[in-house]
């Protein structure tokens, strides 16, 4: 491989991947010392990298990019190294020795996918992500998780399929590789789309993320909260950016998020749904599409990773300890897990916007775009969702979880490493919130955004306790059962198999009948024969001379006619 | 088992009480903050309360519905992934 450039830099996704592969070796102090080292040497790597075209080379005759770097790839190669340092510090304890491994893959497969310049890295890329998340969900080693990573591979090599074909097409059509804006003109664009759109949870087939992701061991959805869905939201920020039927797909994943949060009794479940609306409100974002909205969703992108790992910690801690995860089985465990709690209400403060939290210098970027462009029902849909974020995570899931009756249940609070992992990710919530200038100052356009006026203040904080007033106004509509909300992987999980089961009764009940038929059929032949042998039959009396020569005459006259016709 | 503050109804009172002031200092804040409105329905009085309100009690109302159609005991699927 020739590499156009003097000094040789080198890929920090690589060093991730190859990181994690070796880690699956290391045991002991070296493995705790490894799993922390690798993201923060990751970030080093990223920080050192020069802008542009770093890595380039020909591949099949196109001129590939396998690393480029600007503003937007950075922020979503900082955030996805950050996010793999503090899922790493959470899941020392982790006794798989898979999942840490895995996830560093997917990891540095996801920083790959942002550093790529060109669609055929990115899709290599794309594909190792799915397969180190699909490690990261099997190594819980149940078989409820073996099953779901079954189900979510298959979507995922369905989406890969669709993206590959879509770059096939795109390069066939144009002859360049580069990964550039596109819009949706052509149907090879529209596969890329497609592909981009299923990784990030879009419907029709949203629901591999709430079917697969709560599958996965207490730390193991930490790392999957964070990858997939945000290396959607990048690849749709640089491809697709001012789509506008991306308003209309992320309006409704917003919503669809809260509702399906509202009915679930998983906790964890619950903030999957909860990930399917953050990424709603970026995906309405790049629909959008002017400057404000794009940083507004690459910043929520970057605040979101860091509160849902936070939430999802929380409530990781909460399972390991005590090993439910049903709301109606859970309740009273502020009493003795404080820092869960404490760590917990942050989390899900900052995911409801909370002034002071991460959630209000990011998310408000989204609405104020819809306001300035005028768009009057998209800026009402975001509010009202805004509001129903605080219901359905902010609110539900520490209530149900920490508070609400007393379960009776004491577990202590999670080990140390545990809690500091909270612990960090609670201080980036608050400080971003405090101090958002250097989070500005990382977006792709020059920010021009004061999310503190008290104009901005004063409303959000109405939307947000009267947000609450509502949850416990309403709190027995709200009322946990032990039931699951049925979603579209119904369809794969019971329809199709029901119509297969169906197709393979019918096809059986067609083969039984066809052999029996045939049987039949032969038997009569045979006795026709039989019948047709014996002395007088057909086949065995001698006939008359005449006869022979008169058929033979008729034949040969036919022969004759027909040889003229 | 030694008992939490919350676990105090007189400090639950208190608390609800707290929210409840919190709530109308919010709106009565509006009094003193123009909240540059962007259209003409957020120029009404108050109007991120009432609607934060509003929307959250159809959203609850939806997925109540939602959930009569949808819902089923959460052992639905033991059987049916072999």
């Amino acid at each position: 491989m020739s590499i156009g450039m003097t000094e040789f830099p080198v890929h920090p996704g690589l060093v991730l991947i190859g990181g994690g592969v070796l880690l699956a070796a290391l045991h002991g102090r070296a493995r705790a010392a490894a799993i922390l080292a690798l993201p923060l040497l990751t970030l080093c790597l990223i920080w050192a990298l020069p802008d542009g075209a770093v890595w380039r080379d020909e591949l099949l005759g196109y001129a590939i990019t396998p690393l480029a770097v600007d503003n937007l790839s950075r922020l979503f190669a900082t955030i996805f190294a950050i996010m793999a340092f503090g899922g790493g510090l959470f899941a020392l304890d982790q006794p798989s020795r898979i999942e840490v491994p895995a996830a560093f893959v997917y990891a540095g497969s996801a920083i790959g996918v942002t550093l790529a310049g060109d669609l055929i890295t990115l899709f290599v890329f794309w594909e190792l992500m799915a397969i180190g998340s699909t490690l990261v969900i099997w190594s819980a080693g149940t078989r409820a998780s073996y099953a779901a990573s079954l189900r979510y591979l298959m979507i995922h090599l369905l989406g890969g399929v669709v993206l590959f074909a879509g770059i096939t097409g795109h390069i066939a059509d144009t002859g360049d590789v580069a990964f550039v804006r596109m819009a949706p003109d052509t149907v090879a664009h529209w596969l890329i789309l497609a592909g981009f759109l299923i990784n990030a949870g879009a419907p029709p087939l949203s629901a591999w993320l709430p079917d697969a992701y709560p599958e996965a061991s207490w730390s193991g959805m930490v790392f999957l909260s964070a990858f997939t869905t945000k290396a959607a939201v990048y690849v749709l920020l640089r491809g697709f950016p001012g789509t506008e039927l991306l308003i209309w797909i992320g309006l409704f994943m917003v919503l669809y998020g809260i509702v399906f949060a509202l009915l679930e009794n998983d906790m964890r479940r619950i903030l999957a749904y909860s990930i399917v609306n953050q990424v709603g409100f970026m995906v309405t974002g790049i629909g959008i599409g002017t400057e404000m909205a794009l940083n507004g969703a690459a910043a929520h992108a970057f605040t979101h990773i860091i509160y849902k790992a936070l939430l999802l910690m929380s409530a990781g801690s909460v399972l390991l300890m005590t090993g439910r995860r049903k709301c109606s089985e859970l309740g009273g465990l502020f009493h003795t897990m404080p820092a869960a709690t404490i760590c917990g209400i942050i989390g899900a403060l900052a995911i409801s916007s909370f002034p002071l939290t991460s959630g209000f210098v990011s998310k408000s970027m989204i609405s104020q775009a819809a306001a300035d462009g005028h768009m009057l029902y998209v800026w009402m849909l975001l509010a009202a969702a805004s509001a129903g974020v605080f219901l359905h995570a902010g609110i539900k899931f520490p209530w149900f979880v920490f508070f609400q009756k007393d379960s009776g249940l004491r577990p202590p609070d999670p080990s140390g490493h545990m809690r500091w992992a909270m612990y960090l990710f609670s201080f980036l919530c608050i400080a971003m919130g405090v101090w958002p200038e250097p989070l500005y100052g990382l977006l792709p356009y020059p920010a021009q955004y004061e999310p503190y006026t008290a104009a901005h203040v004063v409303t959000q904080l109405q939307l947000l306790l009267f947000s609450g007033l509502a949850f416990f106004v309403m709190l027995g509509y709200l009322k946990r059962t032990p039931t699951i909300t049925l979603d579209a992987d119904w369809t794969y999980r019971v329809l199709l198999t029901r119509l297969s089961r169906h197709a393979m009764r019918l096809a059986r009940r067609a083969i039984a009948l066809a052999t029996a038929t045939t049987a039949a059929i032969l038997q009569h032949a045979t006795a026709l024969i039989e019948r047709e042998r014996s002395p007088n039959g057909l086949l065995v009396r001698t006939g008359s001379t005449r006869g022979m020569a008169l058929w033979v005459m008729v034949m040969l006259v036919s022969y004759l006619v027909l040889y003229y016709v | 088992m030694n008992r939490h503050w919350l676990d105090d109804p007189i400090n639950m009172r208190l608390l609800w009480r707290v929210f409840l002031y919190g709530l109308a200092v919010v709106v009565a804040a509006e009094l003193a903050v123009s909240t540059h409105p962007h259209f003409a329905i957020d120029a009404v009085f108050g109007f991120h309360a009432w609607f934060g309100f509003l929307a959250c009690a159809a959203l609850i109302l939806a997925a109540k519905a939602l959930g009569l159609l949808l819902k089923r005991p959460d052992t639905y699927y033991e059987h049916r992934d072999d």
